[in-house]
């Protein structure tokens, strides 16, 4: 049963992983990223890693994905004319490709014959959660290196802020810090007004 | 058969290769290119904590979630670096992104 699983979660992710980079729109490519997160969560779940695999659908799906699904129907681009170099790098970057299957293929398969017969984390002792034991070391022994992701992500927000921020010249927005330093003196003007002339 | 440390190192290198495969199939559209970068993250992800489901080491997971961490701050400042030269140029041809060059 889990072998079944996990031939059908491998061959949906590298299906759709495919599908990602040779869908002609992009909005179809985000969505089968969205499938191949998915499918890469539940891969997590089968190695016994359930707190990964939920953060990688909260994460991905919930954040990383929708922001691309924004931008791709944000952006007015004609992607059609962007596939016309389709052709250009694609023998190098099939050498690449090839190159790179074959190397990381070897990796995989010496560590196949390496005897580690060690069972999964989910089929030994459940006494303590997946969850748990993340929490138990990432607070305690990385606590630092967690509070260093805390500051990524936080340059990270005000980079896009500042980035993405803009001040149109011709639009008139309230200008707070003007309006609270105004002055009496500069803001009230005593006219003497004589009987029966306006204000010339 | 049994599921073993392999075939998760084999599902992992395939994604990393169509990742990199992408980035060079794709040289012209630039949020392919980043979705196929999410892509490689992905691979490394799946690979980290293969190792650490099978070594019985919570560690790797740890790894995976500061991957996962780089990987939305990366994907947020690109997409943003994205959307600003969109609003300069009103394309987002990469050829023409050489006007820093000196």
């Amino acid at each position: 049963m889990l072998a079944i699983a996990f031939y059908v979660l491998a061959a949906i992710a590298v299906i759709s992983a495919f599908a990602v980079i040779a869908a002609r729109n992009p909005v179809h490519s985000v969505l089968f990223l969205i499938l191949t997160f998915f499918t890469a969560a539940g891969l997590f779940v089968l190695l016994g890693a359930e707190f990964l695999a939920m953060l990688l659908v909260v994460v991905y799906v919930g954040a990383v994905a929708v922001l691309f699904l924004f931008v791709v129907m944000m952006l007015d681009v004609d992607f059609a004319e962007m596939k016309k170099g389709f052709l250009q790098y694609l023998p190098a970057g099939a050498l690449v490709a090839l190159v790179l299957l074959g190397e990381l293929g070897l990796v995989a398969g010496a560590a196949m014959s390496v005897p580690v017969p060690i069972p999964l984390a989910s089929d030994g002792q459940a006494a303590v959660t997946n969850a748990e034991a993340i929490g138990q070391v990432l607070y305690t022994e990385y606590l630092l290196v967690f509070q260093l992701a805390g500051l990524v992500l936080f340059v990270a927000m005000i980079g896009a802020i500042v980035l993405t921020l803009r001040r149109r010249p011709g639009v008139k927005k309230q200008d707070i810090a003007a309006q609270v330093g105004r002055k009496r003196s500069e803001g009230v003007e005593l006219k003497d007004i004589r009987p029966g002339q306006g204000l010339g | 058969m049994d599921i073993g440390l392999a075939h998760y190192l084999f599902v992992a290198a395939a994604l990393f290769t169509i990742g990199c495969f992408g980035i060079f199939a794709n040289a012209k559209n630039v949020i392919i290119i980043l979705m196929s970068i999410e892509l490689i993250l992905l691979s490394v992800n799946v690979n980290l904590v293969a190792f650490s489901a099978f070594l019985q080491n919570i560690e790797g997971q740890i790894f995976a979630m500061l991957v996962l961490t780089v990987a939305a701050a990366e994907a947020a400042v690109g997409l943003a670096i994205l959307v600003t030269y969109f609003r300069n140029r009103g394309n987002i041809a990469v050829e023409d992104i050489n006007q820093m060059r000196g």
